[in-house]
């Protein structure tokens, strides 16, 4: 069952020269209660696509096309994009919440870490009493794995992890359908990453909220995701199951970058990478905006556009597929 | 022999902020305690940590950026000090640095051509425009940014994160270095775009016996380009040994825990739920290793004493209790 459902979504950034279409025609599910990976490079479109489903975009970005469906637990269905003032108040943080990369920009540095989850709680919340919050606040970092001491703490005064376990536990504060992580663990180191990775999948399992994961990092997601998009140059290229894409990659790009990543373990084999450059997305190349970089194109892919079709555990865009893989 | 070698290096940055002490002072941060590190010619040495773990200050001290609080760093087995002046520079024109973010390193205000041209006219390498404009294309060529009349007079900002770091790259080489100090030198770029860098400077050092000190937080990638790893955590060394040895059979428990966390998608079962505690502060380090909070087999000894280095076999070395324990049974 879908708690979220994207389609056809565009968004442009205006510029002098023209527009830069940085998502176009984006259609994604969001099952209730799973973690989705959001793949791709920097200026794949990936955190654009978040923060319009978020409602977040700010001019010069705007939403051209395209429809958000949020569905509620009871099956009734909320236009995202048509939501204004109040009912976009109410349905963030509630319904919806954001964990972004650097904890220390989205934490408000004079104001202490229990008095932020406080403060979110006073406002979307109203009826509970000052002790019922205080009681919430110190549960929730408990959660989160911070000491209820640590309540009247700066977040200047918390380390890097702490503090994005704090922001986790702010997103948490009112039991949210949908969060949003965009990049949450990519400035912590990887021991720390670990640890807050399993307390993201432990909470998933107790609170049943689904998670769309950003990240430019493959080999994360195939271990946190039960499914991953992949995007290049504003678009979707490929969906599946975690497994299924690492088992099986269909698209030549996500096939490329499974093989960008050096190995811990097993023979060192040789590094093909990509060739080429991500593309410039005022003059995206025509066709299949991968082409130049492709060692599988074939003259077609300049010419006509692959569609996203649907294959039996995913779906992919590309000419050259017929469901077998590449490899 | 060792082109640039550091010994016993240690750093103690005094805060200049904060709560004073005792006697009016305010305590020292700990960056770096006791490093000894060496390179080669024509090899790739990872150095392998954190952040906050004091790599960075290794890579400047060896640089001479500042001084060291106490150690030495040789240079083709020399002892320099060379922080300033005419000493300064000659010693840059032996050993250069490359940085994290190619979007800083260069000046958004000058062209491609000024950021090589320039050293190669400080240096004394290019004495007439014609020299200036051979040596140029010729180091465009071997960061392979070609054409290289097209890329010459391109600004920074016409160029992507890759290319951009290929410009900082032609740049060091271009005093024709016999070391050269990597700090993160693609943590910053994108994933397909990282390998085609780090091929070039394995390729570098390779075929002109350059030095080269990769630093970086990313194991994996250590194992894939550089011959030997050194893992440091909190200011110390931790192990050392050849890149393949280090990573199949890590003799350091904070080695296997930096191996365990590392995300692989290759792993079977996902791993335990525990948690691991974070890296100490660097002002007030724990006594005796400094691990010893935060490791799993930890003797009480650990707490008390610094383990000393145990030679485990060619090139292969542990500061751990545990190792020397295991060694002398």
């Amino acid at each position: 069952m879908n708690v979220l459902e994207i389609r056809g979504l565009g968004v442009d950034y205006l510029s002098g020269s023209g527009a830069v279409h940085a998502v176009s025609g984006v259609s994604l599910d969001l099952r209730r209660g799973e973690i989705l990976g959001l793949a791709g490079e920097s200026g794949s479109g990936k955190s654009t696509l978040a923060n319009a489903v978020a409602r977040l975009l700010r001019p010069p970005a705007s939403i051209t096309s395209g429809s958000v469906v949020y569905r509620r637990q009871d099956g009734s269905a909320v236009d995202v994009l048509a939501l204004g003032g109040n009912e976009l108040r109410a349905f963030r943080w509630k319904e919806l919440a954001v964990v972004f990369q650097s904890a220390m920009n989205s934490l408000n540095p004079v104001i202490t870490v229990g008095a932020q989850i406080d403060d979110v709680l006073r406002v979307h919340a109203p009826r509970m009493s000052r002790n019922e919050r205080t009681e919430r606040s110190v549960e929730l970092l408990q959660r989160v794995g911070i000491s209820a001491d640590r309540r009247r703490s700066y977040p200047h005064e918390l380390s890097g992890g702490m503090r994005q376990r704090a922001a986790i536990a702010i997103a948490l504060a009112l039991n949210p359908e949908i969060i949003i992580m965009d990049e949450p663990t990519t400035a912590l180191d990887v021991v720390v990453q670990r640890d807050i990775l399993a307390e993201i999948r432990a909470l998933r399992e107790e609170y049943g909220f689904a998670v769309v994961f950003i990240t430019h990092d493959l080999s994360l997601l195939m271990e946190i995701s039960d499914r991953i998009a992949i995007m290049y140059a504003g678009r979707v290229v490929e969906t599946g199951t975690a497994k299924a894409l690492h088992r099986a990659p269909r698209h030549p790009y996500t096939l490329g970058l499974l093989r960008s990543f050096p190995r811990l373990r097993g023979p060192r084999e040789e590094l093909p990478g990509i060739p080429g450059v991500p593309p410039d997305l005022r003059s995206p190349p025509p066709g299949c905006a991968f082409h130049p970089r492709c060692a599988m194109a074939v003259a077609e892919c300049s010419e006509s556009l692959p569609v996203l079709r649907t294959e039996a555990d995913g779906e992919v865009a590309c000419l050259l597929n017929d469901g077998r893989g590449v490899s | 022999m060792s082109i640039l070698e550091g010994r016993n290096l240690t750093k103690h940055f005094t805060a200049a902020r904060g709560p004073r002490g005792r006697f009016g002072k305010r305590p020292p941060v700990r960056a770096v305690e006791d490093v000894s590190i060496a390179l080669r010619a024509g090899s790739v040495t990872a150095l392998v940590g954190e952040s906050g773990c004091g790599k960075s200050t290794v890579a400047r001290l060896l640089a001479q950026v500042y001084p060291a609080t106490s150690g030495e760093v040789l240079l083709r087995g020399e002892p320099v000090r060379a922080h300033r002046g005419a000493a300064f520079k000659e010693y840059r024109r032996q050993v250069q640095l490359i940085f994290q973010d190619p979007f800083a390193s260069l000046n958004p205000f000058h062209r491609v051509r000024y950021h090589l041209a320039r050293p190669l006219r400080l240096h004394g390498h290019a004495r007439s425009d014609a020299e200036e404009r051979e040596q140029v294309a010729e180091l465009l060529e071997r960061v392979s940014l070609t054409p290289v009349e097209q890329f010459m007079d391109k600004m920074p900002h016409e160029l992507s994160g890759g290319q951009r770091q290929r410009v900082a790259i032609a740049r060091a080489l271009a005093v024709r270095p016999i070391a050269l100090i990597a700090d993160e030198p693609v943590s910053m770029l994108d994933v397909s775009i990282r390998l085609g860098v780090l091929r070039l400077l394995e390729g570098l050092a390779r075929e002109n016996g350059l030095a080269l000190l990769y630093i970086t937080h990313d194991i994996a990638s250590a194992r894939y380009f550089a011959e030997d790893i050194t893992v440091m955590y909190a200011g110390r060394l931790i192990e050392s040994g050849p890149g393949e040895e280090l990573t199949q059979s890590p003799r350091h428990p904070y080695t296997r825990l930096l191996l365990e966390s590392a995300p692989d998608p290759d792993r079977v079962a996902p791993p335990a739920g525990e948690r691991h505690g974070e890296p100490p502060s660097l002002i007030d380090p724990p006594g005796g290793c400094r691990f010893h909070p935060r490791c799993p087999v930890a003797l009480p000894v650990c707490s008390t004493e610094a383990p000393g280095r145990t030679e485990l076999g060619e090139r292969r070395w542990t500061h751990c209790w545990q190792a020397g324990a295991a060694l002398s049974r």
